[in-house]
């Protein structure tokens, strides 16, 4: 017999409102806002906006609004609205060399053409709580300085391009289709253009972790950073109304270009390898281990031992998101009941049997005893 | 209307079309507001698609310029109108503004009929490539303003 259990509407109608309250917090102090979250948290609203793969500053900012600042579930709300909108198409490829930089440095080349720009970064800093920020006192505007006159910066990958010592940028076969892990299931192996995507979407503390693994000897990582440049690109888009692409706009993205030392194999000749991380918004950390995990990731294509967790594709994509994480961790909270009340049975059975055992074996050690 | 029918009525062919389009998503809700409320008389218009909000997915290239890969997608609105005239103007931009897209639309399409198109490229597209330039051109200040100039010291006797 199957007997259907139901309750809770009213503790859960409450446990929601109760949720809102704690949201707003003391009514006393004012509310933050949308663009309060947007321009004064703004890498926080970065990493949304790239871990629920969806690039929309204001919605990231409500989403992390109604989160109460919880990350994940903020990029679980961002992930679950954009499933509710069609797809108009797909963009032309961005050009990160036209990029309007705003910061980018080279750990390879010190007078790299362009030269080093720090931009707004936390490098440097001395990383202690700064006692100003209880205050709302005035900032100082920007310093200012007229720039080089250069239309583009050329990718530090060029300039070792030129001595043929480091690999090309990642072809597919001419008749690759670009994967979408939004519209077919995850199968291993994967092609590299499907990895990247998962990575882009993957969660930054793991990448981290992965990243920080292979530094240390779990894998086979020479890393250096050849260049990370952020700034806003141009997203082309085709109207076929119009037979032609048109801008929809900008976005801003970090880029990471990490070369790896790599001393040949029978596939490929000696020469620097690389790994790639492109990642929505300022988002640093997460572009450079998106890189580092993607070059592990190309153990088998370069004839590599994988001995490693972060050269295994399956283990480290299957792990990425952070999303589906949540949602299979967390699920465990949910009631399981029945489930819990057939284990208790059968472990109740299992230890009856166990004692039943025991006491035959102690009788038979007590007889032992006696003869 | 088909493509080439269209691609005659546009002034100054592809690239005087695109810049339009282009100008008209970078703009701000206000910077096309504005010249609208300004606009007397107010053109008929007929709505064609729209306006409407979906995603485009945004690729990247491996390495920089390899092959193509899914990077994520953006929040697009866009929206198409027919003016009175029979001039087709399609707006789309970042986003969900819904009306901002249609106004983009209506302003592309006054652009294409001469009686309105100096009014669009002074009163709309001006303004707001004046604002991008003056943009761009300042975050590049603020930029090389953290470029860094390396120097040697010399140590030692000489």
């Amino acid at each position: 017999m199957y007997v259907a259990v139901k309750g809770g509407e009213a503790a859960i109608a409450n446990a929601h409102r109760l949720l809102a309250d704690r949201r707003r917090g003391d009514r006393s102090v004012p509310s933050i806002t949308i663009e309060q979250i947007a321009g004064q948290l703004g890498l926080a609203v970065d990493r949304v906006m790239a871990e629920a793969s969806l690039y929309d500053r204001s919605l990231a900012a409500l989403a992390i609004r109604q989160a109460r600042g919880d990350m994940i579930e903020a990029i679980f709300i961002l992930r679950a609205y954009r499933t509710t909108l069609p797809r108009f198409g797909t963009s032309r490829p961005l050009d990160t060399t036209s990029m309007a930089i705003e910061r980018r440095i080279s750990a390879t080349y010190k007078d790299l053409p362009g030269g080093q720009m720090l931009g707004a970064t936390f490098d440097y800093t001395h990383r202690l709580l700064d006692p100003s920020l209880l205050t709302d006192a005035p900032v100082e505007e920007p310093a200012l300085r007229q720039p080089d006159d250069e239309v583009s910066l050329m990718r530090v990958s060029e300039i070792l391009a030129q001595e043929d010592l480091i690999e090309a940028d990642g072809e597919l076969p001419a008749d690759h289709v670009t994967g979408d892990l939004t519209r077919e299931p995850l199968e291993f192996p994967m092609s590299r253009d499907l990895r990247l995507q998962a990575l882009a979407r993957g969660d930054e503390g793991f990448l981290l972790a992965l990243g920080y693994s292979t530094q240390r000897g779990y894998g086979n990582a020479h890393p250096f950073v050849g260049e990370i440049r952020i700034g806003e690109v141009e997203v082309e888009f085709d109207v076929p109304e119009l037979g032609f692409a048109v801008s929809l706009g900008c976005i801003q993205v970090t880029e990471c270009q990490m070369v790896n030392q790599f001393k040949g194999s029978a596939k490929a000749p000696p020469q620097f390898t690389r790994g790639y991380g492109l990642v929505f918004g300022q988002s640093e950390r997460k572009s450079m281990s998106m890189s580092l995990v993607d070059r592990a990731l190309r153990a088998t294509e370069l004839g590599e031992d994988i001995t490693a967790a972060a050269q295994d594709e399956e283990f480290v994509i299957s792990h990425s998101d952070n999303v589906q994480s949540t949602g299979f961790v967390e699920h465990l909270k949910l009631p399981h009941y029945v489930d819990f009340q057939a284990e208790l049975d059968l472990v109740r059975r299992m230890r009856r049997d166990f004692e039943a055992s025991r006491q035959a074996g102690n009788d038979d050690d007590f007889m032992e005893a006696a003869q | 209307m088909d493509t080439a029918r269209e691609m005659e009525m546009t002034p100054g062919g592809k690239d005087e079309r695109k810049r339009v389009v282009d100008l008209l998503a970078h703009a701000d809700r206000a910077e096309l507001s504005a010249p609208w409320e300004n606009l007397q008389p107010k053109p008929e218009m007929y709505p064609v698609r729209g306006p409407e909000t979906g995603l485009v997915m945004v690729r990247g290239r491996i390495g920089g310029g390899g092959a193509p890969f899914n990077l994520g997608e953006v929040t697009v609105s866009r929206a198409t109108v027919r003016l009175a005239s029979g001039a087709i103007g399609h707006g789309q931009s970042l986003g969900t503004d819904r009306e901002k897209a249609k106004l983009a639309a209506i302003f592309d399409a006054l652009w294409q009929q001469p009686e309105t198109r100096d009014f669009v490229e002074n009163r709309v597209l001006a303004p707001v490539c004046a604002r991008i330039e003056q943009h761009k051109h300042r975050n590049a200040e603020e930029a090389a303003a953290t470029r860094v100039d390396f120097f040697t010291m010399v140590r030692g006797d000489d």
